[in-house]
């Protein structure tokens, strides 16, 4: 039976659309049937970080509208060829979007994945809410942050009231993962600590992604970290989150980076 | 018929009074002829009011060969054991809706909990950006980040207590304080809060 995932925040620039494809391809790459869905109608962004924003022919918009079919939409990775992506339209907004349409388009690729990883928009409105609305559980990605902790508090209460889930009745599994999280600030205390986050968001903690270049390298490049530096400190840290997914028990650690003695002496060279 | 708006008046009060009672009419009180008790027996009937038999009536109506004419009936004397309530019998205490609210979980920000009619009670923390308002006082066993107004229908005996004081906004009965006005040395302590004369006092729990 497929899993719907969301991915969300509330707040803008924590790192959902490159947890989305991360997560994804650590997914697709342990041999599991993913599909990333991009629900940023207007502003999408996870097929650069796929790297797939020049094959994108058809996006989610033409297939909720019936202008094409799912198989005409779905661009199959070239890198894991259990991932695929569903991109947004760019130049439509998110008023284009219909509850029944997205429901269909959901159903249907139920039948073809393991996963269904839904890109929502920042925010709390429409986009937002249809991205969460069929949901099976949530990943919540928040960095430890005040601002981006309360808008997570806040997205957790419309996970629990605004969802099918609830509106069943049915409780919503929920994940946090901490995003750019900064060890050497931590270690300062000027970040919040990880223990704070949790107690004031009370959901179980999914991973914890050190903040890193390497991360954003991935995106520029267009491919998720868990395939272009599997070896790295986030990537290593998305791979345990994606088995934490798949219900591994697995210890939480911070990763940090493996550097060599010269990586040592030359770490701290001016970007 | 007055006497039969104060026999339901009494029907009203002890509804199973008659029920399923044999009832013997005593009508040397009256003076009915054959349609006016023919009309009282229907009245009665309508009641569902069984009557089995008659007395003191009228001679000329007594033993009519009617379908359904009560037997007459002579001697009889006033069943004892049967009193007729006075006092309408209190009321079964009807389920009356509890004054208070239990949520046991977290109130997330954004959300907003409103109970005029009594206490709240949250096992869980009130999260930044959340409100908890209630007519009564407001207790929460976590952690209040968010604002808690108690008394807000006007009730300077409402109180709110937290496990850890860390609350946006306090207000009890129109009267409130803002985190900037609240002594440091309270924060992330058990806290209560009520009402002074006209301002808030906090003091820690423990």
């Amino acid at each position: 039976m497929a899993k719907i995932l969301v991915v969300t925040s509330g707040k803008g620039g924590v790192g959902k659309t490159t947890s989305t494809a991360s997560l994804g391809a650590a997914l697709a790459q342990s041999g599991q049937r993913v599909v990333v869905v991009d629900f940023d109608v207007g502003l999408r962004n996870l097929d650069l970080v796929m790297g797939a924003e020049r094959r994108v022919v058809f996006d989610l918009i033409n297939v909720v509208q019936g202008d094409a079919k799912l198989a005409q939409a779905l661009i199959r990775d070239k890198r894991v060829d259990t991932l695929s992506l569903l991109p947004a339209s760019q130049t439509r907004d998110k008023d284009a979007l219909t509850e029944e349409g997205v429901a269909k388009v959901l159903a249907e690729l139920r039948e073809k994945f393991d996963w269904i990883i839904c890109d929502s928009p920042a925010g709390i409105e429409k986009g937002a809410t249809l991205a969460m609305y069929n949901a099976d559980a949530a990943v919540v990605v928040t960095n430890p942050e005040v601002s981006s902790v309360r808008d997570s508090d806040r997205i957790i209460g419309l996970l629990d009231s605004k969802t099918k889930r609830a509106e069943k009745g049915e409780r919503m599994e929920k994940h946090l993962l901490l995003t750019r999280y900064d060890t050497a600030r931590a270690a300062r205390g000027e970040m919040l600590k990880t223990d704070d986050v949790l107690e004031i968001l009370s959901i179980p903690l999914l991973g914890i992604i050190p903040e890193s270049e390497e991360v954003l390298r991935a995106s520029n490049i267009g491919a998720p970290i868990t395939l272009s530096n599997p070896a790295s400190a986030a990537g290593r840290a998305y791979f345990d989150a994606a088995k934490r997914l798949r219900g591994e028990d697995i210890p939480m650690t911070v990763p940090v980076e493996r550097r060599g003695l010269m990586g040592k002496l030359f770490g701290r060279r001016v970007a | 018929m007055d006497w039969l708006a104060r026999l339901d008046e009494q029907i009203e009060r002890a509804p199973g009074f008659f029920h399923k009672r044999p009832v013997v009419l005593d009508l040397s009180v009256t003076q009915l002829n054959e349609p006016g008790i023919r009309a009282l027996l229907s009245e009665l009937q309508a009641r569902d009011i069984r009557i089995i038999g008659m007395e003191g009536a009228d001679p000329s109506v007594q033993n009519l060969d009617v379908p359904g004419w009560p037997p007459m009936l002579n001697g009889g004397r006033a069943a004892s054991g049967i009193e007729v309530p006075d006092e309408p019998p209190p009321a079964p205490p009807e389920p009356e809706e509890p004054a208070c609210l239990l949520i046991s979980e977290p109130i997330r920000s954004g959300q907003s909990i409103v109970f005029p009619k009594g206490d709240v009670t949250i096992v869980g923390s009130v999260g930044s950006g959340a409100e908890v308002m209630a007519g009564g006082s407001i207790h929460i066993y976590g952690a209040l980040r968010g604002r808690a107004i108690a008394g807000m229908l006007g009730n300077p005996n409402a109180r709110i207590f937290c496990r850890r004081m860390d609350a946006e906004l306090l207000a009890i009965d129109g009267l409130y304080r803002t985190a900037e006005d609240m002594d440091p040395a309270l924060r992330g302590r058990p806290v209560q809060a009520w009402l002074d004369r006209d301002s808030i006092v906090m003091a820690p729990l423990d």
